[in-house]
């Protein structure tokens, strides 16, 4: 089963994704992390202000299966958050690209997004 | 002051204790709330049955669930061995009731008897001491990584690295991390038992523990056990038991032989306690003799004939009050105490029988093996879960699913010695009924137990926490 993995984003081997367009990211989950986990129930997101570290954890997704922390692909500041996951947490599973999406961030470092891996690198982790 | 039959005067000073129903008939008034008024309601909305209706409805809720007492109950790694009921019995007694703040000298025939106790299982598990505060088999586990780790630091030895093989119980990645330790995961080997290239790569100076399983969850003894205690050892690390399968074992072969040095008892697994739903429970741990010296406070010794509670030099501390999760401990002690050292062989002998005798049954694919006390077979092209739900239509509990990942679609399977042949060739028969099933009746299943298939996903969203009946909402 081949999953999308959309070329207009970059990845995290921890199976997140972000959008990158100019100082703003947009993250989500991909997927092939949302197949994983399976019927999501439940996300925990940070409040809007909160600071982000590349790579470290800043939220949580419970599904029937797991639950699972959610990593940062970039550092700054939240500056939106998808409410609409609080009462629907399924949005994950049917569009974690689009509707789906977690948060907006506010890029502190445009350079950290280079480390990320790129379409083809994170195809090549999941097959 | 003199006392009469039911009061007391005192002339002196013309006071004078009126008798009961001497005294206003109203003395403390339920009327009065010193809550305010907005936080007070005068009705509750609760069910307000009568009492037959009352024991009718948990007589209902008991026949919907299927238990050890309504036929096999196979989950793998559990243990859910049929608890003979004459341990309710002991642990029911009125002696057994003693108040736990009582003197040490007033209570020597309970002291005695966790002294024995601690004996019993030191014995079993080749230890040379043994505690039995621990409230559960997960915080045994807590309580045996915090004295490996105690013990390091007494050495003034820096360890934070805690080994563990991917296919053990998740309960002892939670503990070392809950200990403060980073987890490092063994992949197993080809055979499903420990890969000793990969433990020698893992394991050094950081490792404070290997915690391993031994037969480990596929069923299998790890055969190189003293090759893989002295690989520990020599980089410092302790060994840990986890005692979830110890009921293989049972007087055939001790961990403390083995070269562990830390473990855990699940006295719910192996020694015919309830099993959990919050407790209580009861997680023994044992150490060998270097390590005695951090077991929790208080521990129990023989002093001269007499029995006391005392405080280890270097306790770890207090992990539960009191004498831990007494009536649990009883029933541990009567269990053993009824089957003695033949009976314990007989157990794991049985459980071992029957574990083969079932494999070599069911039509599933069966990888590794032979087997100690369970095994776990592969729903293969099938959903484990799917599979597991159908075998409810067939009248039987299914074994556990999905787990140890190592096994793909795993049917994790241990029918535990309490088990007959007949039983044993029902459970099969479901086995093999659910194999040669089609997807779509998998699907549906289970269509014939009080409750049908669960909407796990929308039970979870919208969890309903209210006692009413649909209709009434």
């Amino acid at each position: 089963m081949s999953f999308d993995v959309p070329d207009d984003l970059r990845y995290l081997e921890s199976h997140e994704w972000v959008r990158v367009a100019g100082d703003t990211a947009k993250v989500g989950i991909t997927a092939f992390a949302q197949d994983e986990l399976g019927d999501v129930v439940f996300v925990e997101l940070p409040e809007e202000g909160a600071e982000l570290t590349a790579g470290e954890d800043f939220g949580v997704v419970e599904s029937i299966k797991a639950v699972s922390d959610v990593y940062a692909p970039v550092s700054g500041t939240v500056t939106a958050v998808n409410d609409r996951l609080r009462d629907e947490p399924e949005l994950l599973n049917e569009d974690p690209f689009g509707d789906g999406w977690m948060l907006e961030v506010e890029v502190a470092d445009e350079s950290e997004t280079d480390d990320l891996l790129s379409p083809d690198a994170y195809r090549d982790q999941i097959e | 002051m003199k006392y009469d039959q039911a009061r007391w005067t005192d002339d002196s000073e013309d006071r004078y204790e009126p008798l009961l129903s001497e005294k206003a008939s109203k003395t403390v008034d339920i009327e009065d709330s010193s809550l305010p008024d907005d936080l007070t309601r005068d009705n509750l909305s609760l069910p307000d049955p009568a009492e037959p209706e009352l024991a009718r409805h948990y007589t209902r809720l008991s026949q919907m669930n299927y238990g050890v007492e309504s036929g096999p109950f196979p989950l793998g790694s559990c243990t859910m061995k049929y608890n003979p009921s004459f341990t309710e019995d002991v642990a029911a007694r009125a002696d057994a009731a003693i108040h736990p703040g009582r003197p040490d000298s007033t209570v020597q025939g309970t002291l005695a008897l966790c002294h024995r106790l601690q004996d019993y299982l030191g014995r079993i598990g080749g230890m040379d001491a043994v505690t039995l505060q621990p409230p559960a088999g997960a915080a045994g586990e807590f309580t045996g990584i915090q004295i490996a780790k105690a013990y390091h630091e007494h050495n003034d030895d820096e360890r934070s690295e805690v080994v563990i093989p991917d296919s053990a119980h998740g309960t002892n990645f939670a503990t070392a991390a809950m200990a403060g330790y980073e987890v490092v995961e063994l992949p197993s080997g080809d055979d499903g038992r420990v890969d000793i290239e990969a433990l020698e790569a893992a394991v050094g100076d950081d490792t404070a523990a290997l915690m391993l399983t031994n037969p480990n969850t596929l069923g299998l003894f790890e055969r190189d056990i003293e090759h893989i205690a002295d690989i520990v050892h020599d980089a410092g690390g302790l060994l840990y038991y986890d005692g979830a399968n110890l009921n293989a074992l049972l007087g055939r072969a001790r961990p403390g032989d083995m070269g562990f040095d830390v473990m855990h008892y699940n006295v719910h697994k192996t020694f015919a306690t309830p099993h959990g739903g919050g407790g209580p429970g009861a997680g023994p741990v044992g150490v060998r003799e270097e390590l005695a010296q951090f077991l929790p406070n208080p521990h129990v010794r023989e002093r001269g004939g007499n029995y006391e509670h005392y405080e280890p030099d270097h306790s770890i501390g207090k992990v539960h009050g009191f004498y831990g999760n007494w009536p649990v401990l009883l029933k541990t002690f009567a269990y053993i105490a009824r089957l003695g050292d033949e009976g314990l062989r007989d157990a794991s002998a049985k459980a071992v029988l029957n574990a083969n005798y079932l494999a070599e049954q069911i039509e599933y694919e069966v990888p590794f093996g032979p087997f100690h006390h369970e095994f776990v077979a592969s729903a293969g092209e099938q959903d484990a879960a799917d599979a597991a739900k159908r075998m409810l239509d067939y009248g039987v509990h299914p074994p556990t699913t999905k787990w140890p990942e190592i096994v793909d679609e795993a049917l994790m399977t241990e029918p535990t010695e309490g088990e007959t042949r007949r039983s044993l060739d029902q459970l099969a028969a479901a086995f093999n009924a659910v194999a040669s099933d089609s997807d779509a009746e998998l699907a549906d299943a289970p269509s014939r137990p009080a409750a049908k298939r669960i909407d796990q996903a929308t039970a979870a969203r919208n969890p309903r926490l209210s006692w009413q009946a649909l209709d009434d909402t």
